[in-house]
């Protein structure tokens, strides 16, 4: 296919990527590099691949899918916001059939890596995705959103319990192909984000993404009423980065065995590389997309920049690197003082 | 269909026009594949900006030639404090730049009469169309309107590209008082219109779509729907259209238009969900 112009910045530092390995993994799910697309920020990647080859990154988390087709909520769905967006698009798509035969089958036969993202109102249709994607050629991994309104719990958001997130995560688990891996993407509107992450590890995730946008809201000042036709939506964009990366933290802390996919506002390169420092294995860029459909594999080349800059040769040494104890910087010295004598 | 590209432009000049500021811009690569209707997406405040959506601006001219190579117009209104930055730039000033986008306006086949509607400075586009139209021979009628003479968008360019030009403002401070509606049935019986094209306020083309289909004319209406990506992917910019098979869908007006058939857009339902929408919220939930 004909390929776009690059943006300058990212084809200039295309040509000077560092000699960094950035392969990585999230448990099972190996991948060459670790920069990912954010659900719902990427479609199913077509669109972007018009501007960046989308095979050369991590992979492509679709936007997340439901069982039926979906026409989303009324607009206005989005408002600009200091470095940021709030929006409520109420998870507008074709439904799990045609997802399957038209976006999967495209990123398929692109050659793309491919993180379905699901999405569910109750546990049954979350089992019924599992089942629909189950034998599906072209599925690297399955991420579950469930930060959606369980509509057989007054409409509280799964992710916002431990009971109701690994109800969730053990349907999509035993409904899967049991080496399938299965990222559980956790809300950061909780008061112990550890404890639903135990939850969902414990119900059979092999995985963490965290965070969602977290809930927000605008006035509009002309109409005097929300900005949004959803009256709340979930902000996005660096404005919201700390909290993500105090997410990927506490998780990491939490639990170390686990794999993190990391997001949360990742901008550059710089912020890509505290997510891993902070213990993500991996991250996914979504809503810088707006501003630089390229942002994706540009971010990717700043990370191995930053990596290369810092002394790392291989992306898997920093994962987590901003956990090491006081003394290891000691030890470090010292054997950098014992390598130029 | 081409592809949209992502580059540096620069600023090459500011003018003021009325309420408006026209910009040049040198956009390599773009002017050559633009078709009228298409629009670019600019970016805001420059790399550190805390306004992180870029700004969507249907394409004025676009001049092939010259010293910087192919350079095209954009008309800005300025509205908030991105299109204010946008305002303040000079020349040689650096540009983000992702274009062309959306599906551009259909020509006619046929020399056929057409009647270009543009309200305020969504009467941008048209200038190209116009141009376009006029080298197949097609008769050009343009009516222009806005709320007052200032907001009128290029009144004296468009004379030389009409063959009639017609100005209305709500408060009579040019031309006819009233709306375009109210003087567009006489023209399009005048010159027997086959197609109107318009550009504008969503109110506006609901009620040029409105005339078009009394008139039994085929009408193609550029809708102004607030986007945050532009290329296709966020699903903000969503209107309810009727496809071809009849079927109402929300789509997207980034990709999916922004020129869409008059007769398709549900226009008074625009802002909703209709019922009987494709996928729409059924009770007991989806």
């Amino acid at each position: 296919m004909t390929r776009a112009v690059f943006s300058p910045a990212a084809n200039g530092s295309a040509e000077q990527v560092p000699d960094v390995d950035m392969s990585t993994s999230l448990g099972s799910l190996e991948l060459p590099a670790p920069v990912l697309t954010a659900s719902g920020c990427a479609a199913a990647g077509r669109e972007l691949d018009q501007f960046f080859d989308i095979t050369e990154l991590g992979g492509i988390v679709t936007k997340s899918v439901m069982l039926q087709p979906r026409s989303g909520r009324a607009t206005p769905r989005m408002a600009e916001t200091p470095s940021g967006m709030l929006n409520s698009i109420g998870l507008q798509g074709p439904g799990i059939d045609q997802f399957i035969e038209k976006d999967l089958a495209w990123l398929d036969q692109r050659g793309a890596r491919t993180i379905v993202s699901i999405a569910g109102s109750n546990v049954d249709e979350y089992s019924k995705l599992a089942q629909k994607l189950r034998n599906v050629p072209g599925i690297a991994g399955i991420e579950v959103n469930i930060s959606c309104p369980n509509v057989e719990n007054r409409g509280l958001v799964f992710a916002c319990q431990p009971d109701s997130a690994s109800s969730v995560i053990q349907a999509v688990r035993r409904f899967s192909d049991p080496k399938m891996p299965i990222l559980a993407k956790l809300s950061p509107d909780v008061t112990d984000i550890a404890e639903i992450a135990h939850a969902v590890v414990r119900a059979g995730a092999t995985g963490i993404s965290v965070m969602n946008t977290t809930l927000g809201m605008v006035i509009n000042t002309d109409t005097m009423r929300p900005a949004l036709a959803g009256v709340t939506g979930g902000l996005s964009g660096p404005a919201i980065r700390p909290i993500a990366v105090r997410c990927v933290w506490q998780i990491r802390k939490a639990l170390p065995d686990i794999p993190v996919l990391g997001m949360g506002g990742i901008r550059t390169g710089q912020d890509a590389f505290q997510f891993i420092l902070a213990g993500a294995s991996a991250v996914s860029v979504g809503t810088v997309v707006f501003n630089d459909p390229s942002a994706p594999i540009r971010i990717q080349h700043e990370l191995a920049q930053q990596l290369a800059d810092h002394g790392f040769s291989r992306l898997s040494d920093a994962i987590s690197y901003a956990h090491r104890s006081a003394d290891a910087d000691l030890i470090a010295d010292e054997d950098e003082e014992f390598e130029v004598e | 269909m081409s592809n949209p590209v992502q580059i540096r432009g620069e600023v090459l000049d500011v003018k003021r026009a009325g309420n408006y500021f026209v910009i040049s811009l040198t956009a390599p690569g773009i002017p050559e594949i633009t078709r009228p209707g298409h629009f670019l997406n600019i970016g805001i405040g420059g790399e550190e900006t805390s306004m992180l959506l870029r700004r969507s601006f249907a394409i004025h001219q676009v001049q092939m030639r010259g010293m910087y190579g192919g350079t095209l117009d954009i008309v800005v209104g300025v509205s908030g404090p991105g299109s204010q930055w946008l305002s303040e730039r000079r020349r040689h000033d650096p540009l983000s730049i992702v274009g062309p986008l959306g599906r551009p306006f259909i020509l006619p086949k046929e020399k056929v009469s057409c009647v270009l509607v543009g309200g305020g400075y969504g009467s941008a586009p048209l200038f190209m169309l116009a141009e376009q139209l006029r080298e197949r021979g097609c008769r050009v009628d343009v009516v222009l309107g806005a709320s007052t003479e200032e907001k009128l968008f290029g009144t004296l360019d468009i004379k030389r590209l009409a063959t009639t030009l017609t100005i209305t403002t709500d408060d009579g401070s040019s031309g006819v008082q009233g709306r375009v509606t109210d003087v567009l049935p006489d023209i399009m019986d005048k010159s027997d219109s086959a197609v109107v094209y318009a550009c504008g306020p969503m109110g506006m083309l609901a009620a040029v779509a409105s005339v078009a289909s009394e008139k039994r004319a085929h009408s193609q209406c550029s809708v102004e729907e607030s986007m945050a990506c532009g290329i296709g992917v966020c699903m903000t910019c969503v209107l309810p259209v009727i496809g071809d098979d009849g079927v109402t869908r929300m789509v997207r007006s980034c990709v999916e238009g922004p020129v869409f058939r008059g007769d398709r857009v549900r226009w008074s339902d625009v802002g909703t969900v209709p019922a009987d929408t494709w996928g729409a919220p059924v009770e007991g939930g989806h």
